[in-house]
């Protein structure tokens, strides 16, 4: 196990120096350049835009303006962002971790309730439930993120007043955030009542986002495991007169877990490189909007920056779900 | 203020429930600032969160109009030949506190001396700090305009100018011209924190910072040692809240109590409602469409005026701004001083748009109007815009092609003086000075820069420097309306709309005004019980 893990991790390197330079140039590839864009109406006179491009670095070829990113993302230096003036690292991790618990709610809410879903609908295959469940999830798979938000947002925090209507928290506490995790430092803050505005304004975004992966993981457990129930071993339990939820339960699901697991993994990745729509709805700040804004404003090193720790986070999942596979099933960490 | 006191007025507020929200203003903002120290950004966003609360200035613009009052300077002096300016300063001035710093000295001359030298002066050790541009500094010619800035004593700055400028005692008003404490940059700097200034700001305005966690919340409390009528809420927050429809949404549940830019298409219904207020005012912008007049046929002013006949502007305003714009008849928009009211606007008449051109012996016309990428209050869909205008011109027999490019190239192509079609542009003023429209965007000096049109009018041009150099207001609206008479003669622009600012708020909302400038401003507003 030990030496699969390393060499997962020796992989890691030809990636990060790819995604380097991937970000690196896919950015410098759009029109338009920073200076131009930050000057707006107003315009800039040739000398000061060769001041100020002398200042960022583009009077350099390109060639050695690589070089020095690459060099200081090697000493952890990912740059400076030209909007905020402030270190990308500082940024980035001022809004991952309002991204990751987001996300973290969204994944547990569609694993929670998709591969029940998903099981049932197997097991009652062509039944009523089946074909309701199948035909909610394609729902669920299909509709706009932005009109599903604006919906929920209307019923149930307009009408209803159930949910607050967007932010991570009503305004009236304030606190330190040490770790960023809101549901954690409203807890460590002993604020009466903090907790439970924490965990309410999660409500509507974590359905948001756990929507389409909710369908997706309910329609994978659902046709992984109508597989392996049609296999001889499946058979041959039920022969000795095992009893269903046994067979479903941990037979059939654990050996149907493989392909969910590849599921969940992929979403989490998506979900971490920020919920664009979720996040400019809900007014959550995190990494999604915060990268989009960067790329409309040409701010090269948050985009370099911010691409290059996203792609290790979800270098990070993979990994993980690699290893879960070794967990689920042990023939392949034999391998 | 220390943390601890933070928390005790944060836990004072939670205990106190609803009388707590009383005493607290929430607006509902539409997007983060890039910093708190408002030279070196240009976004109104920004400046909303940082310049209106946080800082003053030697001059300030009186809240819902362009004109301007004494700020921390208490009066000011302009030599008889405008070439030098003296300030006055206010004295018994504090800075805020925070954390990191507590001032010992009021508010004296050092302070403007550094707040202006770090942004011009490249051995200032702020001048890099922040990766610095400066660029209102400097699109305000401020490097070319001012010569030096003296300390006469404590209390009294003198500003030695390279040339008469009018408008100076505006541009002393705007956001980038924000006092900053030299005390506290020099302790930063100490420090090793020099950055601190950009992102735990010290001011000397009504609300000091408290907190900001990015893309979030930004709070401030009451500053109760400020030297001006003092803020009517207790704490003012920010709640970023990107999506206009949500930003509705907090606001009829009562989790804000004011909005900024409403969906055109909700305003009516909002307008409806009877628990919400919404207040409107025209914008101090423009939106035109500028034709090259150096290249023909375009360089006939009857050429250009027969096109101007043919766009249907009511339909622009009815269908790209949705009711959100008033129809442009000069380049100044209808708030600014010396807007000429008796200029007729040309009458949208297709036939006599066709004959005209006719006469001027043009035919198989074809033109190409530039659509620009991004939204802008003055014109929410270029695209849009084109399209209207392409069916007017077919109308005509001018056969239109649209073309657009990325936002940067978009500027820097449409400067070119040599540049093949008709850009769709606009400008929204800065310090409430007719100049900065006439002058920035349609003289001489502008041609292959911001004058889109290319348009060199010598009779307007003389007009308009010896406005600028003249330091009766009412000498130079004269000057400048005259100035529009001839715009409007010589048609170097079709001026399409002015667009129109609405805010949305609860009727507790106590004293608010909407801002000509196109700020939002808390100082003055309350909430009723």
């Amino acid at each position: 196990m030990l030496n699969y893990i390393l060499g997962r991790l020796l992989t890691f390197i030809p990636t990060f120096i790819g995604v380097t330079l991937i970000s690196f140039s896919f950015i410098r590839a759009l029109p338009g350049d920073p200076i131009q864009v930050m000057a707006g109406e107003r315009g800039v006179s040739d000398e000061r835009y060769a001041e100020l491009a002398a200042q960022y670095g583009f009077d350099q070829p390109i060639y050695v303006q690589f070089w020095q990113y690459l060099t200081g993302v090697l000493q952890g230096d990912l740059g400076t962002s030209f909007v905020t003036k402030r270190p990308v690292w500082d940024e980035f991790f001022a809004l991952f971790p309002a991204t990751l618990e987001l996300s973290l709610f969204a994944m547990i809410f569609s694993i929670v309730l998709g591969l029940p879903a998903g099981v049932i609908a197997a097991v009652n295959r062509g039944k009523f439930f089946d074909r309701a469940l199948m035909s909610t999830a394609l729902v669920g798979y299909s509709m706009p993120i932005f009109w599903w938000a604006l919906l929920l947002i209307i019923v149930f925090s307009g009408n209803l007043q159930w949910t607050p209507v967007s932010g991570r928290i009503d305004l009236l506490y304030y606190f330190p955030d040490p770790t960023g995790f809101m549901i954690i430092d409203s807890l460590a803050s002993g604020q009466k009542g903090a907790f439970a505005s924490a965990v309410r304004h999660l409500i509507l975004p974590t359905i948001v986002l756990g929507t389409i992966p909710l369908a997706v993981i309910a329609r994978q457990t659902r046709s992984a495991m109508l597989e392996v129930l049609g296999e001889d071993y499946i058979r041959t339990a039920r022969a000795k007169g095992m009893s269903s939820a046994r067979i479903n339960g941990i037979h059939a699901l654990r050996n149907a877990l493989i392909p969910v697991v590849t599921v969940i993994g992929l979403s989490v990745g998506t979900l971490l490189a920020g919920a664009i729509l979720t996040e400019t709805i809900f007014s959550w700040p995190g990494i999604g909007k915060w990268m989009v804004d960067s790329i409309f404003r040409r701010d090269y090193p948050v985009v370099q920056g911010g691409l290059l720790l996203i792609a290790v986070m979800v270098m990070i999942v993979n990994l993980t779900v690699d290893m879960l596979y070794g967990v689920i099933n042990p023939k392949i960490r034999k391998r | 203020m220390s943390l601890k006191k933070l928390m005790a007025t944060s836990l004072l507020l939670s205990t106190l429930g609803v009388s707590a929200h009383a005493q607290s203003l929430v607006y509902c903002s539409e997007g983060s600032p890039e910093g708190f120290d408002p030279a070196l950004y240009t976004s109104g966003t920004t400046f909303d969160a940082s310049s209106h609360p946080i800082y003053n200035r030697l001059s300030e613009f009186k809240v819902g109009t362009t004109e301007t009052i004494p700020g921390l300077a208490e009066s000011w002096e302009v030599s008889e030949d405008g070439m030098t300016v003296t300030f006055k300063l206010r004295q018994s001035v504090k800075f805020h506190s925070n954390d990191q710093f507590t001032p010992t000295r009021d508010f004296n001359a050092d302070d403007v001396i550094f707040s202006f030298d770090r942004q011009g002066n490249e051995e200032n050790p702020y001048y890099t700090v922040s990766g610095g541009t400066w660029e209102y500094f400097n699109s305000m010619s401020m490097p070319d305009l001012v010569e030096s800035i003296e300390k006469v004593d404590d209390y009294t700055v003198v500003f030695n100018l390279t040339r008469p400028e009018a408008p100076f005692i505006a541009n002393m008003a705007m956001d980038f011209a924000s006092i900053q404490s030299k005390e506290y940059a020099d302790a930063m700097m100490e420090a090793g924190t020099p950055e601190m200034m950009n992102q735990a700001p010290i001011g000397t305005g009504p609300f000091t910072f408290q907190a900001y966690q990015k893309d979030a919340v930004i709070r401030y409390l009451r500053n109760d040692e400020y030297w001006g009528d003092p803020a009517k809420v207790e704490s003012l927050i920010f709640a970023i809240t990107p999506d206009a429809s949500v930003r509705y949404q907090k606001v009829q549940a009562g989790e804000c109590h004011v909005m900024a830019y409403p969906n055109p298409a909700d305003v009516q219904a909002m307008q409806d409602a009877e628990d919400i207020v919404v207040m409107q005012q025209e914008g101090l912008n423009v939106g035109y469409l500028a034709y090259n007049t150096q290249v023909a046929p375009f360089d006939n002013a009857n050429v250009r005026k027969a096109l101007n006949m043919a766009i249907d502007k009511q339909a622009i305003i009815d269908v790209v701004f949705q009711g959100s714009g008033e129809i442009a008849k000069n380049p100044l928009p209808p708030t600014m001083w010396s807007y000429n009211q008796d200029v007729t606007d040309d009458a949208y008449d297709p036939e006599a748009a066709m004959a005209m051109l006719e006469k001027e012996g043009v035919t198989d016309l074809s033109l190409k109007i530039w659509a620009m990428p991004v939204q802008r209050p003055y014109n929410p869909n270029a695209r849009r815009m084109a399209e209207l205008m392409q069916e007017d011109f077919s109308e005509i027999g001018v056969n239109v092609e649209i073309v657009s490019y990325e936002w940067g190239e978009y500027l820097e192509r449409s400067k070119a003086e040599d540049r093949d079609g008709a850009v769709l542009l606009g400008w929204t003023g800065d310090n409430g000075d007719p100049d900065n429209f006439l002058a920035v965007l349609l003289g001489c000096d502008a041609v292959g820069g911001s004058n889109r049109a290319q348009w060199c009018n010598e009779e307007f041009d003389a007009l308009i420097q010896e406005a600028k150099v003249k330091s009766s207001q009412d000498e130079r609206a004269d000057l400048y309306e005259q100035a529009q008479v001839i715009f409007k003669d010589q048609a170097p622009w079709a001026t399409i709309a002015h667009s129109v600012v609405f805010m949305t708020m609860r009727p507790e909302v106590e004293g608010y005004v909407v801002h000509p400038l196109g700020g939002h401003i808390f100082n003055q507003v309350g909430l009723s019980q």
